[in-house]
């Protein structure tokens, strides 16, 4: 799960992590008085789930109160187009007005766990403000990693390590080390999958602090921290892939009109992938489980459904324990439930395939049945160019 | 011979009292699987089904009965114990099914497994392995698989019974299938898995499954291009998945550019393996490889 910037900074905050003084804001009222507060200048930063928000007019320095009106102004209420968002852009409702640093160095450090290894590791590098993957291409040798044996924690001398090539001295030295052992203390702490402090800097007066911070938690692990749960913002996230989810379903919208339903995460990726081979585009990433059943797969097709491009769907599903011939009642129940004139090609391969097969032709709706795959995908895509024809 | 599993494996069930504990274990029982007890902390001394013992804990269950695997369906907050739990109790072979385990409690599993080199992890979220005709430890449908001489590694599970039907619908049998699981941290990767399947003897050519996310692909690429004479097949599934999102398993993500379906590809390809484009290729071009 991501949560905003602003709600990184608080976590990281109540983990003893520097940030600099800052105070969310809804609306421009909210943001003058919080720049007051704080006192100038400030920063006015548009708070989307999206990086890249800099380059894309969402962050503004403000030396005078003017600035923060007009800067407040201008952003809340935006749709700020990043490398992140797509073309369409992010609504911008809230901004986060932040205490400006005196920047000495613009500096890099993250944690992630490093499937290779099965570590939690840390990477910094000199190389602050940039983007980490342009850092990892272009000059490798200027990230340091360093992994750490969760049993014990991370070690001073492996904070010492990276404080050192960061090429810390003196005060921000210190400040340093302190800073990446209450950092790992905070990943740790909220079972995160990413943390990025980027750029991490060292002030003119030796402080150092997160000046953006990006964080990720394990949505498996979400169970067990109901405080962070409670940051998830449904507005960064896409409409149908929130309802599905509240259905137990997996779906991830893309930009095809081929709607598919399959049950399993790798055979609906291998799909999508036989969709597009065959000459049609995927709508949908949708996985109804390994046991699909009459009625997940009627929720599957009304979120399906509700995307406005699907023009035909492909049904996959691999009977395994559960039978095709009662898979295929579950799928006549569901599409008699559904008023669609959208064509729908139905795959069911595994036990009773046949007898599956036999109901769905005999069912007389407008369904056409397969029980190969490359049939099924053949089909699909058939019957698509019949109708754009 | 086979890999892992066999007509000898001694099965544990963890969690033989809960609903799918339960069904999957008169599956497996049906299947021909040696399940010679349960465990359920707190009902030990009680009869699953009349007749399988359960026991409160897996030391217990291992003294009585001498079992050799474990199979794990206990929830996601209390799996990564139920591992360590067996592995401590002795056993060679633990396959976990369970899906959604939080990621640093099997980092915490991962660590605590090198003091017991003996034991081997499959899974976590996996549909289990299956030596076709002997016995089967997990939730796979037994009857779709045939006995034969191909050996399957794949990260997710109706895909690998998709090849498992393309295998038999072009007269191939298998030796074995293991689902290794689609989460990040998994106690068994491809390479391990290939290294197995390479070294039995009954084992005649591998069906490797990948997915977008990580590098294990590529791992096993490269030690399929030293070590492995015997063919290999493969299919990534994901060439059509959008970067930054999660593909249903927990593993399938490409982040920062990196995991995609067509880096694995053309790693694997590199190595000399058979890779496919399409899912429904997987038979025919096995088939096709082994001239039958």
């Amino acid at each position: 799960m991501k949560i905003h910037e602003y709600q990184a900074k608080e976590i990281l905050r109540s983990f003893g992590v520097p940030v600099p003084e800052s105070k969310i804001a809804f609306s421009v009222q909210e943001a003058e008085k919080a720049a007051a507060e704080i006192g100038l200048p400030v920063v006015v930063k548009a708070q989307i789930h999206a990086g890249g928000r800099g380059k894309g007019g969402g962050v503004k320095f403000a030396p005078t109160a003017q600035d923060v009106t007009r800067y407040a102004n201008d952003i809340l209420g935006m749709t700020l187009i990043t490398h992140q968002t797509g073309p369409e852009g992010n609504l911008v409702k809230k901004v986060l007005i932040e205490a400006a640093s005196n920047i000495d160095r613009e500096l890099y450090a993250g944690i992630v766990m490093d499937r290779a290894t099965s570590k939690v590791t840390f990477m910094v590098s000199t190389e602050g403000g940039m983007e980490i993957e342009k850092v990892a291409e272009e000059t490798p040798e200027k990230i340091v990693k360093v992994a750490v044996d969760t049993a014990v924690g991370l070690q001073a001398f492996q904070a010492r390590q990276m404080a050192f090539a960061l090429n810390l001295t003196g005060d921000a030295f210190k400040n340093g080390v302190k800073f990446l052992m209450a950092l790992y203390k905070a990943y740790i702490g909220t079972d995160a999958s990413i943390f990025e402090i980027n750029p991490l800097v060292v002030t003119k007066e030796g402080a150092v602090i997160a000046l953006d911070a990006k964080a990720n938690f394990d949505d498996n692990a979400l169970y067990r921290h109901k405080d962070i749960t409670a940051l998830r913002d449904l507005d960064e996230e896409e409409p149908l892939e929130i309802e599905a989810g509240r259905s137990g379903l997996n779906y991830i919208k893309l930009d095809g009109n081929i709607g598919c339903m399959v049950n399993g995460a790798g055979l609906a990726m291998g799909t999508m992938d036989i969709i597009k081979l065959t000459g049609g585009e995927p709508a949908n990433f949708l996985d109804v489980g390994g046991a699909a059943s009459a009625e997940t797969v009627e929720k599957g097709f009304k979120i399906i459904l509700s995307d406005g491009s699907v023009k035909a769907v492909l049904i996959n599903i691999f009977g395994g324990i559960v039978r095709c011939d009662r898979v295929a009642k579950g799928v006549i129940e569901a599409i008699k439930n559904i008023d669609t004139k959208v064509p729908i090609v139905v795959r069911l391969q595994g036990t009773n395939a046949e007898e599956g097969k036999k109901l769905l032709e005999e069912s007389g709706m407008n369904i056409i049945a397969a029980t190969e795959l490359r049939d099924a995908a053949e089909k699909v895509v058939a019957t698509l160019k019949t109708i754009e024809a | 011979m086979s890999v892992l599993v066999d007509k000898n494996t001694k099965l544990v069930v963890q969690g033989i009292t809960g609903s799918e504990g339960a069904f999957h274990t008169q599956q497996m029982i049906e299947y021909g699987t040696n399940v010679v007890a349960g465990v359920t902390p707190g009902k030990g001394g009680q009869l699953f089904m009349d007749k399988i013992p359960i026991h409160n804990t897996m030391r217990g269950a291992v003294a009585k009965t001498g079992a050799n695997a474990s199979v794990i369906f206990v929830p996601p907050p209390f799996a990564a114990d139920a591992i360590m739990e067996a592995a401590e109790a002795g056993v060679a072979l633990v396959v976990c099914i369970t899906e959604g385990i939080p990621t640093l409690d099997m980092l915490k599993v991962h660590e605590y497994l090198k003091k017991y080199p003996k034991t081997t992890l499959i899974g976590p979220n996996c549909p289990g392995v299956i030596t076709p005709g002997e016995a089967k430890i997990g939730i796979m449908p037994g009857f779709i698989h045939k006995p034969g001489t191909i050996g399957i590694i794949s990260r997710s599970g109706t895909l690998t019974y998709e090849a498992v039907h393309q295998l038999c619908e072009a007269g191939l049998g298998q030796s074995t299938a293991i689902g290794i699981g689609g989460d990040p941290i998994i106690g068994t990767k491809h390479l391990d898995a290939v290294k197995l399947l390479n070294e039995d003897p009954k084992t005649e050519a591998i069906v490797l499954i990948g997915e977008i996310g990580g590098s294990d692909e590529e791992d096993a690429a490269a030690y399929i291009a030293k070590h492995v004479d015997k063919p290999v097949v493969a299919f990534i599934a994901g060439q059509t998945a959008p970067p930054g999102k999660r593909m249903g398993h927990a593993g399938a993500i490409i982040a920062g550019g990196k995991g995609t379906a067509e880096e694995k590809m053309k790693a694997l390809a590199a190595a000399g393996i058979h890779v496919v484009k399409s899912p429904a290729d997987i038979g025919k071009k096995m088939k096709e490889v082994l001239g039958k």
